[in-house]
């Protein structure tokens, strides 16, 4: 299998951040070893203040520390503060 | 989406579900030992900030949300002497009056039953990937929660 030059992720999104994208998913390319924080930094160049400074990135179904490094397969998603109830 | 309930030990339930949810159905058939029942129910109320609500709309993440009921189900049961913990929430458009989350908690005697619930609604409202959108009586709506200042999964609204 060839390299691939960059990462290829696919952001969910929900609840007030789903007016983010037209539909419910934002498909990103990130360089390679991007962490979770570097995927937030192209969501505010994509969308200048339409986020807050450190949203809620899930990764995996758990919110994951800025640091974590996204691999190729990993289910992402960019969560509000939840409002159930 | 359809209901997505999960059936657990004990007669355990959580999920959720896109029909109206009915509390006295969940409160059927608890374990023999179960003494006491406590119930909760969490409705679309009319008024919300001094706004007039006609309808709420819940947005959920469902695979993040079996994690989330996973994880409450099990704590719940670590820290407290139950026989049955039943969640549902509601997902999709819910009118006024509505069941929007109901809570079936059955143990031996009240004082358990109703911490249990009580620990189950908190650790719902903190928790459970699901947001709801107000729908106003001017046609005008808005997300609660959520707010672009706002930096913390684990804060609740409503």
């Amino acid at each position: 299998m060839i390299a691939e030059a960059g990462l290829k992720v696919e952001v969910q999104l929900f609840g007030r951040y789903r007016e983010l994208a037209e539909g419910a998913s934002i498909a990103l390319e990130l360089p390679a070893g991007a962490t979770v924080a570097d995927l937030v930094g192209e969501l505010h160049r994509r969308s200048p203040g339409r986020l807050p400074a450190r949203p809620v990135v899930v990764v995996e179904r758990r919110p994951a520390a800025y640091d974590v490094a996204l691999e190729a397969g990993h289910e992402i998603a960019l969560i509000p503060p939840v409002a159930g109830g | 989406m359809t209901a997505d309930v999960a059936a657990g030990s004990g007669g355990d339930v959580v999920g959720l579900s896109a029909e109206p949810i009915s509390v006295a159905a969940l409160a059927e058939r608890v374990p023999p030992g179960s003494g006491a029942v406590a119930t909760f129910e969490g409705r679309v109320r009319d008024t919300n900030e001094g706004r007039k609500v006609t309808r709420l709309h819940y947005d959920a993440y469902p695979a993040m949300a079996d994690r989330v009921f996973a994880d409450i189900l099990r704590r719940t049961r670590r820290t407290h002497p139950v026989t049955a913990v039943r969640v549902l929430h509601r997902t999709g458009t819910l009118e006024v009056g509505e069941t929007a989350v109901a809570i079936v908690v059955a143990a031996g005697h009240r004082d358990e039953a109703f911490a249990a619930a009580s620990f189950v609604i908190e650790a719902v409202k903190a928790e459970l990937p699901v947001w709801k959108r107000e729908e106003y009586e001017d046609g005008s709506s808005r997300w609660l929660g959520g707010e672009p200042v706002e930096d913390d999964a684990r804060e609740g609204a409503g």
